[in-house]
């Protein structure tokens, strides 16, 4: 069966493009699914750092297109779940190391392989997104509760569609319900407004993602934390099954609830 | 693209490309020179346009024709067609494979009228989706959307611009110096909103959205709800 070829992207750097594609193919192994993420941020590679992988790379994805090795030699695989690979960037080269056909050539290789692609895009809209975008089926766009990030998000999506890649998917990322409440944060209903695409997935800011990715454990092998938890919903989105967003407000209710029972200071 | 008629020379987009109308009174050397200079000003807007040359009663010769037709091409326009009622003149057209019929539109005969009750209209284009940031339409005529304008988009119409949605990128109208040019929106928020050389900023929106239409007033820019007329 061929693979399903997923791109992450953004537009604005510093959103959770790498978070969410690390976490996405945990999430994705850990439901049995054969994942191979690759690394298309030549030059400024960390996915290999945040799956904690960096100090196995032997062979990357410029290798492999310049024909210095086999795709197979340049999959390392994760020893906590084992049917998840990463193919990693290359740090001494740029974007033009790798074209979009290059691409598209070592996805159509991989793709008899695995179930899932997961191509981590770099920010901005040069040959880098070019590259990330021309193998891609579906394309997931990430963007965070900022006018700016926002902004980017449209324009990608308007080049996304440009490519007839479309309609991307949303992933609103770090998400802080609390300040939303307060007014202080663009909500979710906003965004989806401006964006007019379809929502996959909210994740919740949450403190375990950044600790998390220091120590090269992505969040969604805890499946207990919230940002964990959002990761696995969109894994489970993208396998086709329906599930209902979390219902944030319900949760914030439940901790000021809770709060207000052990007295005022507690939220 | 809006008709023109200026020193009895008229110019109108048609399916079968520019419709010149060449005014029977005025003399061929005048006319053919005016012509030239309108079309080499705006160069690059009627660069690789098509043009049908409508002349009436008028004779003119096949070196007239040719002369013409060299002169158009060097500014990379192609000369196709000639609509005449005159017999040599389209004989000397079809000499130099000029086409004499267009199947579109027939000759309109001299003297023939059109009804009071028919309206040509003017030229627009019209755009049925969302223009996200980093995307541009422009037109020498007017422009309709049917769709939102998001923050980061623009839109450069010569006439009016009207969009059936909401309007928070760009907007000039009016930009060729057309002062009588209007901008309506459903929701009217651009982030920059110019008619022909006047610039204006939107004000933050208080209360519930409702379609308005801005134009120019007294030298400045204004903006007012639509209101279903009373007549």
């Amino acid at each position: 069966m061929a693979a399903r070829i997923i791109t992450v992207t953004s537009g604005k750097g510093g959103v959770g493009k790498t978070t969410t594609t690390a976490n996405l193919a945990v999430a994705l192994a850990m439901a049995n699914q054969k994942v191979v993420c690759l690394d298309a941020d030549i030059g400024l590679r960390n996915l290999d750092v945040v799956l904690g992988l960096e100090n196995r790379i032997v062979y990357d994805v410029v290798d492999v297109v310049e024909g210095r090795c086999r795709v197979r030699q340049a999959m390392i695989r994760d020893k906590r779940l084992p049917e998840l690979y990463l193919i990693p960037a290359a740090q001494t080269r740029d974007k033009s190391a790798v074209s979009p056909s290059d691409m598209i050539r070592l996805c159509e290789e991989l793709s008899s392989e695995v179930d899932f692609i997961l191509i981590d895009s770099p920010a901005g809209i040069e040959r880098g997104f070019k590259n990330a975008l021309a193998a891609a089926d579906t394309v997931l766009v990430v963007t965070n509760p900022e006018v700016s990030a926002v902004r980017d998000a449209d324009r990608i999506i308007g080049l996304v569609e440009a490519e007839e890649k479309g309609p991307a998917k949303l992933i609103l990322n770090r998400m802080n319900f609390g300040m939303v409440k307060r007014g202080d944060m663009l909500a979710p209903e906003d965004i989806l407004d401006l964006l007019a695409i379809e929502l996959i997935g909210i994740v919740p800011e949450d403190e375990h993602v950044l600790i998390s990715t220091n120590r090269g454990m992505p969040v969604a092998l805890d499946p207990t934390s919230r940002a964990g938890i959002a990761f696995h919903n969109i894994s489970r989105r993208l396998q086709g099954e329906t599930v209902p967003f979390m219902d944030m407000d319900e949760k914030s209710s439940f901790f000021s609830k809770l709060g207000k029972l052990f007295g005022p200071g507690g939220n | 693209m809006v008709d023109r008629v200026s020193n009895g020379i008229q110019i109108k987009g048609t399916r079968d490309g520019l419709m010149v109308t060449l005014d029977e009174k005025i003399a061929w050397e005048t006319l053919k020179e005016s012509l030239l200079a309108q079309m080499s000003e705006r160069a690059a807007f009627f660069q690789g346009a098509k043009v049908v040359l409508e002349i009436g009663n008028r004779v003119i010769t096949g070196e007239q024709l040719g002369k013409l037709k060299d002169d158009l091409a060097a500014i990379g326009i192609s000369f196709w067609a000639v609509l005449s009622q005159s017999a040599a003149t389209e004989e000397s057209a079809q000499t130099l494979g000029l086409a004499t019929r267009i199947h579109t539109r027939p000759v309109e005969r001299t003297g023939s009228k059109s009804l009071d009750s028919y309206l040509e209209g003017e030229q627009a284009i019209f755009l049925r989706k969302t223009l996200r940031s980093g995307f541009k339409v422009a037109s020498h005529g007017h422009i309709v959307i049917l769709g939102d304008v998001n923050p980061g988009a623009e839109i450069i119409a010569g006439g009016s611009i009207i969009v059936w949605g909401r309007l928070r990128g760009i907007a000039h109208a009016g930009a060729e110096g057309n002062e009588d040019a209007v901008v309506c929106a459903l929701d009217l928020s651009p982030t920059q909103l110019r008619i022909a050389d006047y610039v204006s900023i939107s004000p933050q929106r208080k209360g519930k959205t409702q379609p308005e239409v801005a134009y120019i007033e007294n030298q400045q820019v204004v903006a007012e709800p639509w209101v279903i007329k009373e007549h």
